[in-house]
């Protein structure tokens, strides 16, 4: 009896069934999601439909544990009798950076972080064939930017080039760019390749940033390199060599490169507009070294060098016959040191220095055929030299506390000094110096909130105090982020940016104040099986411009009374699936601006701002021959012109009109025959470039001659350029970097 | 009465023992019959139900909180079903939860051949996402732990059969194909005719569809 009674028990016991069904907090089922009786083996695994059933041995008081990928793992005491007991579960998701929504309004992220909503990857900035290695270049294919040949810089929405900034670990880079030359844009003084970070925000951007009142690019250096090696380069317009070390301990590293870049042999081929008497020649120089200061914390530094050179004349659009002669020496120095570090508490920090000096030596003249310098009347203040040396120094502290999920709060603050010297000497030897000196102080913070994985807010305020106009701002920045499906999301940006007067119109006799712009964008994404597409539309309205007015010999700052406002419609589609191993990209703006600053009569669209701008970037790997083909091909509509003159007591239009659209299709192959070579030693990498393909006519925009009587096009330099070069490697396969192999 | 005494004692004895005993037979039990429902699985390709068998292993694991292979096996379902699916934009949130089985593994069993192919496989998974940007970093992980797992045991043939295998799917213009991987898969196939596993219980997979993979290499 007793021992059938024990059967009896068992198998009553084993009766008892578990059943219900699992759904997260949106009420969809949650498939594979994994139901188990702590400390026993029995469960089982929901259905398609969210449903479980298992039976089990086990009696009495027991905890019922129910986890799934990407959720918070649940769990309930149940009491086990006899029959069947239905338990309907709710799961939480977990709130991670893999499938969280992200705040994308206004940004274009290029990075190595694992992100669901990513659309650019660090190494597009390289393969895009149009960019010739040029960071500014490649992201010059992504909507927001114009297409400006005739100087450097990113022209966001309707904004200058000086709206936007750029920093590099956090803090500004103040001579990004190589200096200007009249008429001839000039590429980015830094490699693609030391960055693996590349942010680029469009607008909206957050309150850690400041003083850019249209855009922020943002870049991230790269951490320890994974072994170390040598490369050298070899193309028709110079060399160059490096060595990265690291140590035995992978702890840390350091490394340095040389490189010589003298463009005589090209242009001796490419036949240039100007008449070169210095051709231009770089000497740069760079060197860092990297240090793990614990497992998660790492300082590191970057420096570099540069000195260049060049002089050119040009027929002279002022007294036909003549020359204009036009010269410059540039010497660059660019330290920076940050260091992060993981704090106990889920506290962070951020910090970084960084300290630059630039020296330009410009000069400008007349010469007549015989390659002599004149002076011709009216005509003495072509002739001058500027000697311009500046001092910056930039730091920034970012302390971040993160709290549950993704949600945490960041705060620090930011210094920005700059003395700049100059002394400007007029054609009779009469020099004019001058010194400028700033200081801008600001302190920022900002909050990240995660309600869910589908909903993200971050709030952040920035205060500033420029010592200069001795006023401060306060700028509120907000943005949202919904997930409206799989994939896909929406996204809101709200931000005021401040920004100082140019360097040129300070110090000012009239008190200025700090030029405003206030950013809306509302964007939608979608991002899915390879493919991305995103539109936003933005408002941005800018306030307090610089106007400047005649003071008889130049044009100084009157007031901050000018205005302007930008509205626009972009999209950007990219597909790496439709076709097998064939990557591109396309994108559109179109662009609504219209401002009245500095000189202009009335507010008008500026010669810097097209109304469609489109760019199509395509990129294939092909195996068999090894060669990456990379093609590219922008768009953009014609700017408007003007010439404005100084007439009577007002600035006036003498001429204006629109110059004809713009088409360039860009070519790029690069051949790379050690691909696969397992134990080769060195690693090549053949490149051949062409830009203008086609040889179409571009036109920039128009000069004036002095007398306002004579205009001339601003074309680029020479209709088509060719670059070849070589790039080996020792110890490292940089070859890899540009496959797109598959295990 | 004296029988059923007995008959009482012996059953009462049996009742006694049974948690000593029917834990290490529940045990090896539940595993032969997860081993077997995987096997099955594999052999008739029927993927969907891995999930299933990996959270089957992983309840064993986390009841018996001292054995390494629940874990083990519960990694390498997941591991599988990544690599038959090749829906790569899930790859990381399920590498993060191979990781997790891994360092459940690892962490009753250090320095294993076997845990250390699974750690080559997962980076793998993870290189997937997008070969071109994550070769650098996950590319490399994965050749350091398979030369773990070939350092640790020389006579496993499974991370000659991994290597084999990611070889000959590499294209020949890059160093893979049949050329290259076929010497590996060799290795394996010889490693594998005198391998005997520890336990009825310990990883004894792969030697068939390396006998397939190598002679699709002839």
């Amino acid at each position: 009896m007793l021992l059938i009674g024990l059967l009896l028990t068992q198998f009553l016991q084993a009766q008892v069934t578990i059943k219900g069904v699992v759904k997260d907090n949106r009420n969809d089922p949650v498939a594979g999601a994994s139901i188990s009786l702590k400390d026993s083996y029995d469960g089982t695994t929901t259905d398609s439909a969210g449903r479980y059933s298992f039976k089990t041995s086990e009696k009495g008081q027991q905890l019922l544990v129910v986890t799934a990928i990407s959720y918070k793992a649940w769990e309930q005491p149940v009491m086990l009798e006899s029959g069947v007991l239905t338990v309907d579960v709710t799961l939480k998701q977990e709130i991670s950076e893999l499938t969280a929504v992200v705040l994308s309004a206004g940004t274009f992220e290029a990075s190595d972080r694992k992100r669901a909503a990513a659309v650019l990857d660090p190494i597009d900035i390289v393969t895009t064939a149009s960019a010739n290695g040029d960071i500014t270049q490649a992201l010059k294919t992504l909507p927001g930017a114009q297409q400006v040949g005739e100087s450097e810089g990113l022209f966001v929405r309707g904004g200058t080039a000086g709206e936007t900034k750029s920093f590099i670990d956090g803090t500004l880079v103040n001579n990004f760019f190589f200096s200007s030359v009249p008429n001839i844009a000039q590429f980015g003084r830094f490699s693609p390749f030391i960055f693996k970070g590349t942010v680029f925000t469009t607008g909206g951007y957050s309150a850690l940033y400041g003083q850019a009142l249209s855009a922020a690019l943002i870049l991230e250096s790269i951490d320890l390199p994974e072994q170390s090696s040598a490369n050298l380069g070899l193309s028709v317009i110079g060399g160059s060599a490096g060595y990265q070390h690291l140590s035995k301990n992978k702890k840390s590293s350091f490394g340095a490169s040389y490189s010589y870049t003298n463009l005589a042999p090209a242009f001796a081929i490419i036949k240039q507009r100007q008449d070169y008497s210095t051709v231009p020649f770089y000497h740069n120089a760079d060197g860092n070294f990297r240090v793990k200061t614990s497992k998660t914390g790492i300082l590191k530094y970057y420096g570099y060098f540069s000195s260049n050179k060049l002089a050119f004349t040009v027929n002279s659009i002022d007294s036909i016959g003549y020359l204009d002669k036009f010269a410059l020496g540039n010497t660059n120095h660019f330290h920076n040191l940050s260091w992060k570090e993981n704090l106990p508490g889920k506290w962070k920090i951020n910090a970084g220095i960084s300290y630059s000096n630039n020296q330009d030596d410009i000069r400008s003249a007349m010469q007549n055929n015989t390659g002599n310098e004149v002076q011709l009347t009216n005509l003495e203040a072509k002739t001058f030299r500027l000697d311009m040396k500046g001092d910056y120094f930039n730091a920034k502290l970012v302390l971040e506390k993160k709290f549950k999920g993704l949600s945490g709060i960041r705060f620090g603050s930011e210094y920005n000094f700059s003395k700049d010297r100059s002394v400007f000497t007029s054609y009779n030897g009469q020099a004019y110096p001058g010194n400028f000196r700033e200081t801008i102080s600001a302190a920022f913070a900002e909050a990240d909130m995660y309600a869910t994985n589908d909903l993200a807010l971050k709030g952040g305020i920035r205060f500033e105090h420029s010592a200069v106009l001795n006023k401060v701002n306060l700028a509120p920045r907000l943005s949202l982020a919904y997930k409206t499906g799989k994939g896909s999301q929406a996204s809101f940006a709200y931000g005021i940016f401040y920004q100082n007067p140019e360097r040129r119109y300070l110090p000012s006799l009239n008190p200025l104040t700090f030029m405003k712009a206030t950013h809306y964008i509302l964007q939608y994404q979608k991002v899915l099986n390879q493919q991305s597409f995103r539109t936003e539309i933005f408002y941005k309205k800018y306030d307090n411009l610089v106007k400047t007015g005649n003071t008889g010999f130049t044009e100084a700052a009157l007031n901050n009374n000018g205005f302007g406002d930008a509205k626009g419609i972009e999209i950007f589609w990219r597909d790496k699936k439709t076709i097998k191993d064939f990557d591109y990209w396309v994108s559109y703006s179109y662009l609504d601006t219209k401002r009245d600053f500095l000189n202009f009569p009335e507010a008008i669209t500026p010669n810097f701002a097209a109304k469609h701008t489109g760019s199509l970037v395509m990129k294939k790997f092909v195996q068999k021959v090894k060669t990456n083909f990379n093609l590219s091909y922008t768009y953009s509509s014609g700017r408007p012109y003007y010439n404005i003159r100084y007439e009577g007591s007002a600035y006036k239009f003498t001429d204006r009109g629109t110059i004809s659209d713009f088409h360039n299709v860009s070519f790029a192959f690069n051949y790379l025959p050690s691909v696969g070579k397992k134990d080769a030693k060195s690693f090549a990498v053949y490149v051949l470039q062409v830009s203008n393909i086609f040889n179409i006519r571009q036109t920039y925009g128009y000069q004036y001659s002095y007398n306002g009587l004579r205009k001339e096009a601003i074309v680029p330099t020479s209709r088509m350029f060719v670059y070849i070069g070589a790039f080996i490697s020792f110890g490292v396969d940089r070859t890899d970097d540009v496959i797109n192999s598959g295990l | 009465m004296k029988m059923m005494k007995s008959v009482m004692l012996f059953v009462l004895a049996a009742l006694m023992l049974q948690p000593a005993f029917s834990q290490s037979e529940k045990f090896t039990g539940a595993m032969k019959k997860n081993i077997a429902a995987l096997d099955s699985a594999l052999s008739k390709n029927e993927i969907a139900s891995l999930t299933d068998i990996a959270a089957s292993f992983e309840r064993i694991g986390d009841a018996e909180k001292t054995q390494w292979l629940p874990f083990y096996y519960a990694a390498y379902c997941r591991i599988t079903l990544a690599f038959v699916k090749n829906e790569v934009a899930e790859n990381d949130i399920v590498a993060d939860k191979v990781d997790e089985l891994i360092g459940k593994a690892s962490a009753l069993e250090k320095n294993n051949s076997e845990i250390s192919l699974l750690k080559a496989m997962n980076a793998s998974i993870r290189m997937l996402v997008n070969p071109m940007q994550r070769w650098m970093e996950y590319g490399q992980k994965s050749q350091q732990y398979s030369q773990d797992a070939m350092t640790q045991d020389p006579a496993n043939p499974r991370p000659y059969w991994f290597n084999g295998v990611s070889l000959k799917n590499t294209p020949a213009e890059f160093g893979g194909g049949c050329g290259a991987a076929k010497p590996l898969l060799d290795k394996a196939l010889e490693l594998y005719a005198g391998f005997k596993p520890a336990s009825e219980l310990h990883p004894n997979w792969g030697k068939q569809v390396c006998e397939k993979e190598a002679a699709g290499c002839k």
